[in-house]
């Protein structure tokens, strides 16, 4: 970036030029999908700008979008943009479990909170997502992924694979992490889906996250009194950590670590059938999975709600100013779609570069399960393949039920045959 | 290239290591950036630092 300009100059120029714009402003962002495996059309066609006003709802402020790659970046890594009490103002509508004040911040929930009380909750659980961990729990992930695969083999040709392999191998994953009951799957995915479901009433979804924060921090007790080899006994004997922080920590890593990694398979799966040159390919070059698993992330970008920041102080980024105490949403899907960072950014091209994706994020905020999201997937994608050279839709792919309205996108089932 | 590490800065999301493996490790504690090799030779290694989510790395010529 050049030098800056005075900021008095570039504030004037930047007001007269929104003052002109101003009955165009996209209302909130562009949420809804019409294809299976692409962004909002409305969304990609505010990618003409990188960074642009938009209105939020439901109160009409306005504020900041972002679709392009290096306006993310920026935006993402830069301390003058803050997530503090990001929530306010969400271009979507949340339950208020999500939306944070004073009196609503939730306790451990670290993506609320700004160095140094997120560093600080943060580091209590990344010594057991490094690469390291990952590889000495690799073993561990293909035994689940065999059990799963022996599962849907079992449930026979036409069988459901969201239900017999795409939700349980990460449920069954992140319970044993944390030390979570299995047993209790019903319960936790019920209200998993309920607190990521936009078609129903805020009152429900409050009710789902209190119901999931009680279940989770109703088991530290037990965890402290006779721990096991666990993160949640980890957390539950640190000195340093409430008892409501630890509920908070280990809520969101179970709704982190099944929700994601489950729509992922069950929508990159869809993915790969739909596309069979490419299936045939990563079929034949069994080395490209690691890249594959890169290329799906990009592409189908399924946690797709946006990354809200608020800014502390005037930045300037991409020429515009933002000034502080304004409102900015990253599109990820947008920005994993930014033609000036991936070539043809449209197609699904399991050998292409995609590094520098943005499906987990950029910034001190970026996912803290990342590394346990992609073994889960590398060791998934490549055994399911093994297993079912012949694996095919059982149904038409319109018929396929799309996860529109949630939070986390992806298929509610995924009928296959093989 | 010359790399430092700023391990206070460092979000522990282990970018450097699955990107540069030879010359970025990870803390056992808490998974915090663990150079390796101070003065690698090859593009990984300034692939893991343009990849380093919360901008923990930097490199110089030399």
């Amino acid at each position: 970036m050049g030098a800056l300009s005075p900021p008095t100059v570039l504030g004037a120029a930047v007001t007269s030029l929104e003052t002109a714009a101003a009955e165009d402003l996209p209302d909130g962002m562009p949420y809804h999908r019409e294809t299976r495996h692409d962004p909002p059309a409305a969304l990609l066609a505010l990618q003409d700008q990188p960074l642009r006003r938009m209105r939020y709802y439901p109160d009409g402020a306005e504020g900041w979008l972002v679709t392009g790659h290096a306006a993310a970046r920026a935006v993402l890594s830069d301390p003058r943009f803050i997530v503090g009490e990001r929530f306010v103002r969400s271009p979507t509508e949340l339950p208020h479990f999500f939306v944070s004040s004073s009196e609503h911040v939730p306790p451990g929930f670290f993506f609320f909170y700004d160095p140094p009380d997120h560093t600080r909750l943060r580091r209590k659980v990344t010594g057991v997502f490094t690469l390291n961990r990952m590889r000495a729990l690799s073993a561990r992930i293909a035994d689940i992924v065999d059990e799963r695969v022996a599962a849907l083999r079992d449930a026979g040709s036409g069988a459901d694979l969201v239900r017999e392999f795409a939700l349980p191998v990460p449920s069954l994953v992140i319970c044993e992490m944390l030390g979570v009951p299995y047993a209790d799957r019903d319960d936790f995915q019920r209200t998993s889906n309920d607190i990521f479901d936009q078609s129903l009433p805020v009152a429900k979804r409050n009710e789902a996250s209190m119901e999931l924060f009680g279940y989770v921090h109703g088991l530290v007790p037990a965890k402290r009194a006779a721990p096991g080899d666990d993160l949640l006994s980890t957390l539950a004997a640190d000195a340093d950590l409430t008892d409501d922080e630890v509920g908070g920590i280990g809520m969101i890593l179970l709704l982190g670590g099944h929700e994601t990694t489950a729509n992922m398979f069950g929508l990159g799966t869809l993915a790969l059938l739909e596309h069979p040159g490419q299936l045939a390919r990563l079929r034949a070059e069994p080395g490209l999975m690691e890249g594959a698993v890169e290329e799906l992330l990009r592409y189908l970008t399924v946690a797709h709600a946006g990354m809200m920041r608020i800014v502390k102080e005037d930045a300037e980024i991409d020429g515009r100013l933002l000034r502080a105490g304004e409102y900015v949403t990253v599109a990820p899907h947008a920005v994993n779609r930014d033609p000036s960072r991936f070539d043809r950014p449209d197609e699904l091209d399991l050998g292409r570069d995609a590094q520098g994706h943005m499906a987990f994020g950029h910034g001190v905020h970026q996912c803290v399960g990342q590394q346990l999201a992609r073994v889960e997937m590398r060791i998934g994608f490549a055994k399911l393949l093994e297993a079912f050279p012949g694996l095919r839709l059982a149904v038409p792919p319109e018929e396929v039920p799309l996860r529109t309205d949630m939070f986390i996108y992806g298929v509610d089932s995924l009928p296959v045959a093989w | 290239m010359r790399i430092t590490a700023d391990r206070e800065r460092c979000a522990s999301a282990g970018m450097c290591a699955l990107t540069a493996p030879g010359v970025f490790d990870q803390d056992d504690e808490d998974g915090r950036v663990v150079v390796l090799n101070g003065e690698p030779v090859g593009g990984d290694a300034a692939d893991a630092v343009d990849l380093c989510p919360s901008g923990a790395l930097s490199a110089a010529d030399g």
